[in-house]
C-alpha cells in the first residue's frame, strides 16, 4: 500500500515537473530553426523582418490623424524612446483597466492622441510600428512578470495555456511545456516563447503578430481561435509573455 | 517606392571580390491562388533584376512566379573601379525601380 502510495506521488511529481519549463531548460524558437532561417535572422540586410522596421519608421515619423501629429513629435526618436518598451509588454491600463498588447497601445495611441483611425488588426501598418518599437528592445530581457493588477489577467492567459480545447482536445501545454522538442510531422514542437515578435514567418511570407500565431495553432487542434485583440489573446500573450520572462529579445525574428 | 535593403562594402581593394546582398518589399504574387471569393488574383511578381556596374552589366536574374516574397539575391563581382552600382527590379506592370549605391575601390 505505501509503496503504491509512493508509486502514485511520483508520478504526480512527474506530471508536475512536465508541466513547467525550469529556467536553465528554456529554449527559443531561435534554436529550433535551421541553420539558414538563423543565419537569415542575425543579417540584418538579409532579414526580410527589417523591411517591416523600414516602413515603421516611415510611418513612425508620417503626421496623421485631426492632431497632425506623428509618433516622432511625442516620441522623438523611436531608438532612444521605444529601447525596452516591447520587453515590458502587455502592460495594465488603469483607463481600460485590463491589459494592453504592444499593438493595442499603438492603436490606443492613434486614437486618442492622434485623433486617426486605429490600423485594423494584424494590418501590413499595424505590424511595421510594432515591429519597429520591439526591434529597439531587441537583447534585452523580457520583464513581464504578470503581478499586481495584471495578476487576474495572468491566471486566465494561464487557464487558457493549460486548457483542453478543439477537435483535437489538445491544451497548448500538452505540446509546449510536456512534448517541446519533439516532432509533430516534420515540424520540431517549440517550447512557445514569444521572443521574436513580429515574426517573420517563412510560411506566411510576412511579418505577422503573436495573435496570428496562436490563431494559427488554434485552428490546427481545431478550436475556435480568438479574434485579433479578444481578451482571451491579450491574456494568454501576458502569459507567454511571463513565461517567458528574463529570456531576450529578438525582434524581427525568422522562423520557418 | 518599394522599401530595399542593399548591402555592399562602401571601400574595396582593386581586384577583391565582394559580395552584394539585396532585399526588396514585394508580394510576388503568383497568379495560381485565388482570393476569399474564390476568383483568380492576377499574377504580380518581379520577373527581372539587374546590375550595373558603372554602366556595365555585372550580373542579371530572370525571376519566375515559385520565388518567395520579398526576393533576397546575394552575388559577387570584382572590384575594379570606384563608381556607382545600380540595381533595378523590373516588375509585371513594366515598373522599374532603380537604386544606386556608390562604391570606393582603392
Amino acid at each position: 500500500m505505501k509503496a503504491l502510495l509512493l508509486a502514485v506521488i511520483a508520478a504526480v511529481a512527474v506530471a508536475a515537473a512536465a508541466a513547467e519549463i525550469a529556467p536553465r531548460d528554456r529554449r527559443s524558437g531561435y534554436d529550433f530553426a535551421g541553420p539558414e532561417s538563423r543565419a537569415m535572422q542575425d543579417d540584418d540586410t538579409a532579414n526580410p523582418g527589417m523591411l517591416g522596421v523600414l516602413q515603421g519608421e516611415t510611418l513612425w515619423a508620417a503626421k496623421a490623424g485631426a492632431a497632425d501629429r506623428s509618433c516622432a513629435d511625442c516620441h522623438g526618436d523611436a531608438r532612444t524612446s521605444m529601447r525596452g518598451v516591447a520587453a515590458r509588454y502587455p502592460v495594465f491600463e488603469p483607463a481600460l483597466s485590463r491589459p494592453l498588447d504592444l499593438e493595442g497601445r499603438i492603436n490606443r495611441c492613434r486614437t486618442e492622441h492622434q485623433g486617426a483611425a486605429p490600423f485594423a488588426g494584424e494590418s501590413e501598418d499595424l505590424l511595421a510600428v510594432t515591429a519597429l518599437v520591439a526591434r529597439q528592445s531587441r537583447g534585452l530581457p523580457i520583464a513581464v512578470d504578470g503581478s499586481g493588477e495584471l495578476r487576474p489577467f495572468f491566471d486566465l492567459g494561464s487557464e487558457l495555456f493549460h486548457r483542453r480545447q478543439g477537435q483535437l482536445n489538445l491544451s497548448c501545454s500538452q505540446c509546449h511545456d510536456d512534448n517541446w522538442g519533439k516532432r509533430l510531422a516534420g515540424a520540431v514542437i517549440p517550447q512557445g516563447h514569444p521572443t521574436g515578435y513580429p515574426v517573420y514567418r517563412l510560411e506566411w511570407q510576412s511579418l505577422g503578430s503573436l495573435q496570428r500565431r496562436l490563431r494559427n495553432c488554434m485552428i490546427g487542434v481545431r478550436a475556435e481561435p480568438y479574434d485579433y485583440g479578444a481578451p482571451e489573446a491579450v491574456a494568454l500573450e501576458l502569459y507567454l509573455m511571463a513565461r517567458a520572462r528574463g529570456m531576450p529579445l529578438e525582434t524581427p525574428a525568422v522562423r520557418p | 517606392m518599394a522599401r530595399v535593403l542593399i548591402n555592399l562594402p562602401a571601400r574595396a581593394k582593386r581586384g577583391e571580390i565582394i559580395e552584394i546582398k539585396t532585399l526588396i518589399a514585394h508580394p510576388m504574387e503568383t497568379g495560381y491562388r485565388v482570393g476569399p471569393t474564390g476568383a483568380a488574383i492576377p499574377r504580380d511578381i518581379i520577373n527581372r533584376f539587374l546590375c550595373t556596374y558603372n554602366g556595365e552589366e555585372v550580373f542579371r536574374a530572370e525571376l519566375f512566379p515559385a520565388i518567395a516574397a520579398n526576393p533576397f539575391i546575394a552575388f559577387f563581382t570584382v572590384a575594379t573601379e570606384s563608381g556607382e552600382i545600380a540595381f533595378s527590379w523590373t516588375d509585371d506592370h513594366k515598373e522599374t525601380q532603380t537604386e544606386v549605391r556608390q562604391i570606393t575601390v582603392e
